[in-house]
């Protein structure tokens, strides 16, 4: 109960914020809940499920991609186009995963990388379908959801918060869910489950299919709510990102990834008022985070008395 | 030209990345053979060595070989020894944890990426050769440096050998990479041992880096695709296996030249880095490494 309250208080709190806030903040908070969807993505593989990731960048780009070609070479308008970014995306996580998930550990890192750098690369060397490093601007045509013209400040917003607030829901739901316990008990002990009757390989398998239709979904509504596509949302930054959300929100808590999100979204954007150092910024604080606080905001607190939080 | 004449050249310039990537990646795999350490920051450090090399060829001034031969020297050195400290305050303090050492590195990469954009600037800058001579055939005139730098990666090369099969340090070294806690129980120094291993990859990068600067230019992103070349390459060769890594450095630095002379440079990667996962799924030893039970 006291769970449930909270999350849906959180997302009351972010409607609300569009009433209060002013036109710059409500665009960045527009687009921290789109790539909160992401880093949720990303949290219920690594954070639940113990699976890290360094190649999560191919699974954004299909989503981006997924949606933004549609659109712009077939004309499909956003709806459709969004549903199509989460298929790519959990179809392009499934696919990695039947190879990669055969690996564990340091060489999973390295295999889901190398499959991420081969996705960038093949972006790029489509670039005349793909517009490559310069990308693709989605006409306005497409960019109508149920008669909302989504470059407009306020139906941006919405559809932002609509999503957000799906994916919380979700992830909310399937981490209390039994499936859930088994995601967790797969990170903490893989032999042990294996022996209480639990297949590894498929439990993974889905969730990284999960995660990936999480991170698509992200992408296409990256795609049709800001109008852009582009080869670098496969560069391995958006696949380190996502990992400095979770672990500084707290890896394995629901609402960990939009408070680090957020957290390094304002990090950075108030950073870059003070100096050009953005990537010094985003250095340390991986540093610090993964020498001194390893749990993350979220997951120390949780350590320390509120031990109810999901 | 005909089409002879065409291969000679592209697998001569295939001969020079081979011999710069087998430096860089006996590197990786020594630090992670030893360490059982992912070190993505790697890359950084062969661009810091670049980056170096540029600074003290300009403040040194003179001959160009009097600057290149200081840079030589000095750049991997300085190199080395922030490894060493990045490895104290950082690596040890994590416990070489593998999973957490990779998402220090990637923190590292970014602030040494950034300090070099910071302090060098976003500009490539060239560094001048030691010598300029050509060797003439009958069919085009061929840089003697870039001979030189062939015959220079395998002298260190041959050394880095000797001193790992040779020398007391790369006995203590081997042990270490065998059994850390039989050797810590013999009296060895693993912190020592961890610090120079860590240092000696950097340097080795750093080396590397120095010897293909007149040729390629220095600038602050270039450490990703020797990062990523070596990582094939030590993947392919077998993780930790030095001779390995040698053979396939040869390999993928013969065949880069010739796929992208002949084809095109990007269709090169993409298949190279396919190649890598496939080679983790299916043969996780190496293509030449031995299966460890």
């Amino acid at each position: 109960m006291k769970v449930w309250a909270l999350h849906l208080a959180v997302i009351a709190g972010l409607g609300a914020a569009l009433f209060v806030l002013p036109p710059y903040h409500v665009t960045s908070l527009s687009r921290i809940m789109v790539l909160a969807v992401f880093a949720m993505g990303y949290n219920l593989a690594f954070g639940y499920t113990g699976l890290l990731s360094l190649g999560h960048a191919l699974f954004f780009a299909a989503g981006v991609y997924g949606a933004a070609l549609p659109a712009s070479y077939l004309g499909v308008s956003a709806g459709p186009a969004m549903i199509g970014g989460l298929f790519a995306g959990a179809v392009m996580a499934g696919a990695v995963g039947l190879l990669a998930l055969r690996t564990a550990g340091v060489s999973f890192m390295i295999v889901t990388l190398m499959f991420a750098q081969a996705g960038y690369l093949t972006i790029l060397y489509f670039g005349q379908v793909t517009g490559g490093d310069e990308g693709l601007v989605l006409p306005e045509t497409v960019r109508q959801l149920a008669g909302l013209d989504l470059s407009s400040e306020t139906a941006r917003f919405v559809t932002a918060l609509v999503l957000f607030s799906l994916g919380l829901i979700g992830a909310l739901l399937i981490v209390q869910s039994p499936f859930g316990r088994v995601m967790v008990a797969m990170r903490e002990n893989e032999e042990r489950s294996r022996m209480l009757g639990y297949n590894p390989f498929v439990v993974k398998l889905a969730v990284l299919a999960l995660s990936g239709a999480y991170a698509g979904l992200a992408g296409a509504a990256h795609a049709v709510l800001f109008g852009y596509a582009g080869a670098s949302f496969a560069t391995i930054q958006y696949s380190i990102l996502p990992m400095l959300w979770v672990l500084m929100g707290g890896a394995g808590t629901v609402l960990g990834p939009l408070i680090g999100t957020a957290l390094m979204f304002y990090i950075i954007d108030l950073a870059g008022n003070l100096t050009t150092a953005t990537l010094l910024v985003v250095g340390v604080a991986l540093l610090v985070l993964i020498l001194f606080a390893p749990r993350g905001i979220l997951g120390t607190l949780r350590e320390r008395g509120l031990r109810w939080l999901p | 030209m005909d089409f002879g004449p065409f291969l000679l050249l592209a697998l001569m310039e295939g001969t020079v990345t081979a011999a710069v990537l087998a430096l860089t990646a006996v590197g990786l795999s020594l630090v992670f053979g030893v360490m059982r350490v992912v070190n993505v920051a790697h890359g950084e450090f062969f661009m810091l060595g670049a980056v170096l090399a540029w600074f003290i060829t300009t403040w040194v001034g003179g001959p160009e070989w009097v600057g290149f031969a200081v840079a030589l020297a000095l750049a991997p050195l300085i190199v080395a020894l922030l490894a060493a400290l990045a490895d104290r305050l950082v690596l040890k303090r994590l416990g070489y944890e593998p999973e957490a050492t990779i998402v220090a590195t990637i923190g590292l990469l970014y602030i040494l990426q950034q300090a070099a954009l910071s302090l060098y600037g976003p500009e490539a800058r060239p560094v001048e050769p030691p010598f300029s001579f050509r060797i003439q055939f009958p069919w085009f005139g061929y840089s003697g440096y870039k001979l030189a730098v062939v015959i220079a990666a395998v002298l260190v090369l041959l050394a880095v050998w000797l001193f790992m099969t040779r020398s007391r340090a790369g006995l203590v070294m081997r042990a270490t990479q065998v059994d850390r806690d039989t050797a810590r129980a013999f009296g060895i120094d693993v912190d020592r041992v961890y610090a120079g291993v860590f240092a000696l990859g950097a340097g080795l990068a750093a080396v590397a880096a120095v010897l293909i600067v007149p040729i390629q230019q220095a600038h602050y992103l270039m450490g990703g695709d020797p990062l990523l070349l070596s990582f094939i390459t030590v993947i392919i060769g077998g993780l930790g296996s030095l001779r390995g890594t040698v053979i396939a450095a040869l390999l993928i630095g013969l065949s880069d030249g010739v796929i992208a002379f002949f084809f095109s440079p990007t269709l090169a990667k993409i298949l190279a880095t396919l190649l890598v996962a496939l080679v983790l799924v299916f043969r996780p030893q190496g293509l030449f490494g031995a299966r460890q039970s």
